[in-house]
């Protein structure tokens, strides 16, 4: 069964929820969404799995014209890409949207192909810009390190991409707003060949989050001397980065981790202290609204993407900063 | 026991360049190695055979030349190896380079076990092992940094999906992209790289497919995206204030961005 241009209408936002709280992302994706959605004069829709009891009246309140709230009481406390695929490729069949928007975080990445692959979809991966054109969606997408942007367009119905996180301005909150809600119940099967055991419980730490981010690179000597940089970025409400060299020296964990194959970030300040600035680090911090570097060597190619620099010594540079802003301070 | 690694010969990123003109990769500006996240994967099967044994098969689709990194990945550990080649196959997106792959380990008889990396250097995309997964309906377990557990019938692992880390356990065949923490690819011992260089590696083309994917179904013609055009962002300008010699000057530079920016204040 193919889906043509002709029955298919309207936006269908993924909301991701993790203990009934809904991914940031998604908002963005509203946002973005009711954008398209006029331009488009179609509906925004939304469609959310959790609990029966959950509130999801936050996405009419986000700009959701119609939420579709396929409801379990546990199948959805973790994340099964099968069963999640399963509900929403029956919905996606019954609603017929002309665009499914999944936020590219880890689970949307891994969800949205197979759903892509049930639907005989196209798919395009990580969009930072969606723009509507002759009332097609074109998907946009860095590539190639970054250096490119492809303009991307589907020929095949829904037209599906997954979109990264921080790109898009959230859909402003409105308690006013009104919209449909439409519970369902999900289908479940029992015999899943993948079962989840358990979920290892480390330290909520998302680095994306941060308006400040003071990180650590190679020329970081010694895991105590991350506390001076700690104790920065808290005078600055920031927190903790690190370069890859830094991560596999075992200086810290790799949820700290900035660059293609960490973490990317996009906070107000970035304040890069001994990092040299590889291709692939600056990958995923270069569109930070401001960037500082500290480092030794006048050659590093940090240097040269920065705002403002030292060329120094941070060992000297760094604690002079802290006894100056705390004493600002008090 | 059957174990299916999913490898791409990709170019070396860090030297490539890019032709802004034709809007493509130019090719011929770097060396070509094989994905390094597909080492992990590799390295992960030949782990997992060491200890049950069975048969590790390499696959992957790209043009003639690409049989060098398959050659490359049976020094690295795999018994066999099949390349994807036909003009045929060219200009695919994710959905027609996964159907394809599908179609080849259907050809294959399946599989107990896929492996892949998270995803590509070059195309970035991470969705083809998921799609293929999609295709071949079967369960897939992504981003995954470690394995608990395998026997026989079915493999433990920890997936890092939604900001946390859960421990999967799934029943064969099920796919497993892996990230480059899962494991230390080792390298291939001399003797393996000598007989390496005289294995025979079977291409398969569309004839080679045909009873499991129609010839709408690849390249160009199956795919359900097309790239409209390529844009060169112009290059971010940053302010580039550099502080050489004095530290004090600087500091007193720095605290000034940072009260403008309004970070003080918490």
């Amino acid at each position: 069964m193919k889906m043509t241009e002709k029955d298919c209408k309207g936006i269908l936002v993924f909301a991701e929820q993790k203990k009934e709280r809904i991914h940031r992302v998604s908002y963005e994706l509203l946002g973005k969404g009711k954008e398209l959605a006029a331009q488009l004069d179609c509906p925004l829709c939304s469609v959310v799995l959790g609990p029966p009891d959950m509130d999801v009246a936050e996405l009419i309140y986000r700009g959701a014209d119609i939420v579709y709230h396929i409801t379990d009481p546990m199948a959805f406390a973790a994340p099964d890409e099968v069963l999640y695929e399963q509900n929403l490729v029956r919905l996606i069949r019954d609603v017929k949207p002309e665009i499914c928007l999944f936020g590219a975080t880890n689970f949307g990445r891994s969800l949205a192909p197979r759903v892509a692959a049930k639907l005989g979809a196209g798919l395009t991966a990580d969009c930072t810009h969606l723009a509507i054109d002759q009332g097609q969606l074109v998907q946009i997408r860095p590539a190639f390190s970054e250096n490119i942007l492809a303009h991307i367009q589907s020929t095949a119905y829904p037209q599906m991409a997954t979109v990264r996180y921080k790109e898009f301005n959230e859909a402003p909150r409105d308690t006013n707003r009104k919209g449909q809600i439409k519970a369902m119940e999900a289908y479940v099967s029992d015999n899943s060949p993948v079962k989840i055991l358990e979920e290892i419980v480390k330290e909520d730490f998302d680095i994306a989050d941060a308006n400040v981010v003071v990180a650590a690179g190679a020329g970081v000597k010694a895991k105590e001397d991350l506390k001076m940089l700690q104790e920065l970025a808290e005078l600055l409400g920031g927190k903790l980065g690190a370069s890859r060299a830094a991560v596999e020296a075992g200086l810290i964990a790799k949820d700290h981790q900035v660059g293609y194959s960490g973490n990317r970030v996009k906070p107000s300040i970035y304040i890069a202290c001994g990092i040299s600035g590889a291709p692939q680090h600056i990958a995923g911090m270069k569109e930070s609204g401001i960037i500082i570097a500290i480092n030794s060597d006048p050659s590093a190619p940090i240097l040269n993407i920065a705002d403002y620099a030292i060329v120094g010594n941070l060992y000297e540079i760094i604690p002079k900063m802290i006894r100056k802003l705390k004493n600002m301070k008090s | 026991m059957r174990i299916v690694v999913l490898v791409k010969q990709v170019p070396d990123m860090e030297r490539v360049k890019f032709d802004c003109e034709a809007g493509r990769v130019d090719r011929s500006s770097a060396g070509t190695e094989i994905n390094p996240f597909d080492l992990n994967a590799l390295e992960a099967a030949v782990s997992i055979q060491e200890q049950l044994g069975g048969k590790i098969i390499t696959l992957s689709m790209g043009p003639a030349a690409a049989e060098d990194a398959l050659k490359d990945t049976i020094a690295r550990g795999a018994d066999e190896s099949v390349l994807l080649s036909d003009r045929r196959f060219g200009g695919a997106d994710v959905k027609a380079t996964a159907k394809t792959i599908a179609a080849a380990i259907k050809k294959l008889g399946g599989a107990d076990l896929i492996f892949a990396g998270i995803q590509t250097v070059d195309g970035d995309t991470g969705q083809v092992g998921p799609e293929t997964a999609g295709y071949l309906d079967i369960p897939h377990i992504s981003n995954v940094d470690f394995i608990s557990a395998y026997s026989e019938t079915d493999i433990t692992v920890v997936s890092n999906v939604m900001e946390g880390s859960y421990v999967k356990k799934s029943s064969y065949p099920v796919l497993i992209t892996v990230t480059k923490d899962i494991n230390q690819p080792r390298l291939p011992s001399m003797k393996r790289k000598l007989s390496a260089r005289k294995a025979h590696i079977p291409v398969w083309g569309y004839e080679e497919l045909q009873d499991y994917i129609r010839e709408d179904e690849i390249g160009l013609q199956g795919s359900a995206t097309k790239v409209k055009r390529i844009e060169v962002p112009p290059a971010v300008t940053r302010k580039g204030q550099v502080w050489r010699e004095n530290v004090e000057e600087a500091i007193d530079g720095l605290v000034e961005v940072l009260k403008k920016a309004k970070v003080l204040e918490v």
